[in-house]
């Protein structure tokens, strides 16, 4: 069987006046249907690049390589017309920022019927009816009064809803949500989490979730993609790297998550951090990307990149030194 | 219940709260004033007029203010002032207003264009924009009229290709941070063509500046041909114009100084009244859909 969405060595790189910089480097995953799969990491390691460059929406600046394909179409080959077919018809877009992505002058009843009207050719007395059934699918009360509504007039939480009935609309294959929760409060994080992941069962829609927040991994997603300066550092089954993290890094984002649940005798409890940043990478690494952040670096991380390899079951992880032990803790979370 | 009802009705108290605002500024209401006796001067001109103002009386000629059925007096042909500056608001306000309006349509595609596309394009617009604003306004509105020659159009046709890079500008700005803004990029996931996006989703937010920008280009049109008549490459005699009529005084101004001193007072208080208008106007639209 061919996978909903399968992309394959990617790469994206910018050439900026500064110089050029690697942005995605030889990223795979694949996405079953009605499956999860989530992107994870810290700010500016290349995930919501990653997402952008499945819909073709990199900036002009951005160049791309790689195969992306779409139930096994190559995707990354069509032109601009074909692509438009696609984009919020097979593969949709919910985004970060729900107070900016509705457009203010438009009703959000209109926002979405546009979208109807576009790529099922409904009428407008149609698309205004099919707007309010899918208002209705993420659960926004009064749905028939709602959808004459402007965006300023409804919460974050509401508008993000919003967005996301605009973007199952037209019942996509795959859906990419880039941070859809971070703007929201936690309460409503939780329901709007919810809401993707009913419609994701209702729909068997194939979701693609980017973000750098662990408890929505922990509670919408099947698969785990764990990106560092571009590169997959761990890639895997939901449960199985949270009980059972092989990278470092991954050990190190669980580390800075509170669990009440999981007292950790060597740390006190204390939230671990990860020292340093992320380096913006202008060449291919001849070491571990990880190397400088990392605890277990020694002599053998610093020959090259390591590849991504099957370290456990099912898990694959880009390290010298995989498995979830916490022999040599760095010095400073002790302090 | 009645916070119920100010709900559903978001539009209207929004309006509401706009019209509030502007009305609490007494200098934008003058000018709100100013504008609609002056249009509506401009429309019906011909009717409220004492005399025909083209009809000439060699036996009144420049009367001063207050003579008996001459209120503003005669001028060197004998012609009643107070028509003439009634019937000359026509071609004044025709003419910035035609100016402003053309320089509108032609320049806003042309910016939003640049704007969204970036690039190339935005180079050579913007150069062409840097080019165009390098002229002072006057002097090219002077040149190119002399070139398009002497008719009202003409001026406008000049005074507009003046006006063109200012306008050009402020829709670049405006949609070079607009494309940025997530509902954009939300409508370019959702495959709308970019015509639809530059046209259906950007226009309508970038119109507030436009419309400032419009309510200060039409006084500075207005002057642009008031100077340009002065010249003699406006309206052609005997059609009465306020740039017209002073340069027609121009040699009176010892004898008769009123015969001057109305049509400038005229042009005065018209660009003013359109200036205040426009500050109003600023105020209330500068505020960005926040509720």
């Amino acid at each position: 069987m061919t996978a909903r969405l399968e992309v394959e060595d990617l790469h994206v790189r910018f050439d900026t006046d500064e110089g050029t910089v690697l942005a995605v480097n030889g990223v795979s995953f694949s996405v079953e249907p009605g499956e999860v799969l989530s992107l994870v990491g810290e700010s500016g390691c290349g995930k919501s690049m990653t997402a952008l460059a499945v819909l073709g929406l990199l900036p002009p600046t951005a160049s791309r390589s790689g195969r992306i394909r779409l139930e096994g179409e190559d995707i990354t080959r069509l032109d601009e017309k074909a692509l438009r077919r696609i984009r919020g018809r097979d593969v949709s877009m919910v985004f970060q920022e729900p107070m900016t992505s509705l457009n203010p002058i438009f009703t959000v009843g209109y926002q979405i019927g546009e979208v109807l009207r576009r790529h099922e050719g409904l009428s407008r007395s149609q698309a205004r009816a099919r707007a309010v059934e899918l208002l209705d699918l993420v659960r926004i009360p009064a749905a028939k009064q709602r959808v004459r509504e402007y965006p300023h007039q409804m919460s974050g939480g509401m508008r993000q809803r919003v967005m996301i009935a605009m973007a199952v609309a037209c019942n996509p294959k795959v859906l990419l949500a880039d941070e859809p929760t971070t703007a929201l409060d936690v309460t409503i994080q939780a329901q709007v989490l919810d809401i993707m992941r009913d419609l994701q069962h209702e729909l068997g829609t194939s979701v693609v979730i980017v973000t750098h927040d662990l408890g929505v991994v922990a509670e919408v997603a099947d698969k785990v993609v764990v990106m560092y300066a571009g590169h997959v550092v761990e890639a895997g089954a939901v449960d199985d790297l949270f009980a059972n993290p092989q990278h470092p890094y991954t050990l190190g984002l669980l580390g800075s998550v509170p669990r009440p649940d999981l007292v950790l005798a060597d740390t006190q409890n204390r939230l671990v951090e990860i020292p340093g940043m992320v380096p913006t990478l202008r060449q291919p690494p001849s070491a571990c990307v990880f190397a400088p952040r990392c605890s277990r670096a020694d002599d053998p991380c610093l020959v090259r990149m390591p590849e991504l390899v099957e370290t456990a079951s099912g898990q694959y992880a880009a390290c010298v030194h995989p498995g979830p032990e916490r022999a040599r803790q760095p010095e400073v979370i002790r302090s | 219940m009645t916070a119920i009802a100010a709900e559903s009705q978001p539009r209207v108290a929004r309006r509401g709260r706009m019209r509030r605002r502007f009305t609490r500024r007494p200098p934008a209401v003058v000018g709100l004033a100013g504008v609609v006796i002056v249009v509506f001067i401009a429309l019906f001109a011909p009717l409220i007029a004492p005399y025909d103002a083209s009809a000439s009386n060699y036996n009144d000629i420049l009367l001063a203010p207050g003579s008996p059925g001459h209120l503003l007096g005669t001028d060197d042909l004998g012609r009643d002032l107070l028509s003439r500056l009634l019937v000359g608001t026509r071609a004044s306000l025709t003419a910035g207003v035609l100016a402003t309006v053309l320089a509108l349509v032609v320049a806003v595609p042309i910016g939003m264009v640049a704007g969204y596309f970036r690039g190339w394009i935005d180079l050579v617009v913007s150069r062409a924009t840097d080019v165009v604003l390098s002229f002072p306004f006057l002097i090219l509105a002077v040149g190119l009229a002399a070139i398009l020659g002497p008719s009202l159009v003409n001026a406008a046709i000049a005074l507009a290709i003046g006006q063109v890079p200012i306008f050009v500008r402020i829709a670049r700005g405006e949609v070079l941070g607009l494309r940025e803004e997530e509902y954009v990029q939300a409508a370019v996931v959702n495959a709308a063509p970019t015509r639809v996006i530059l046209f259906r989703h950007m226009l309508p937010n970038i119109l507030g500046p436009l419309v400032v920008q419009v309510t200060v280009g039409i006084p500075a049109a207005i002057i642009g041909a008031a100077v340009l008549s002065f010249l003699g490459l406006g309206v052609q005699p005997p059609t009465p114009a306020w740039g017209t009529m002073l340069s027609e005084a121009q040699q009176y101004v010892s004898q008769a100084p009123w015969f001057a001193v109305f049509p400038g007072l005229a042009i005065a208080l018209t660009t003013l009244s359109f200036n205040l208008f426009g500050d109003g106007l600023r105020d209330v639209l500068d505020v960005r859909m926040g509720s």
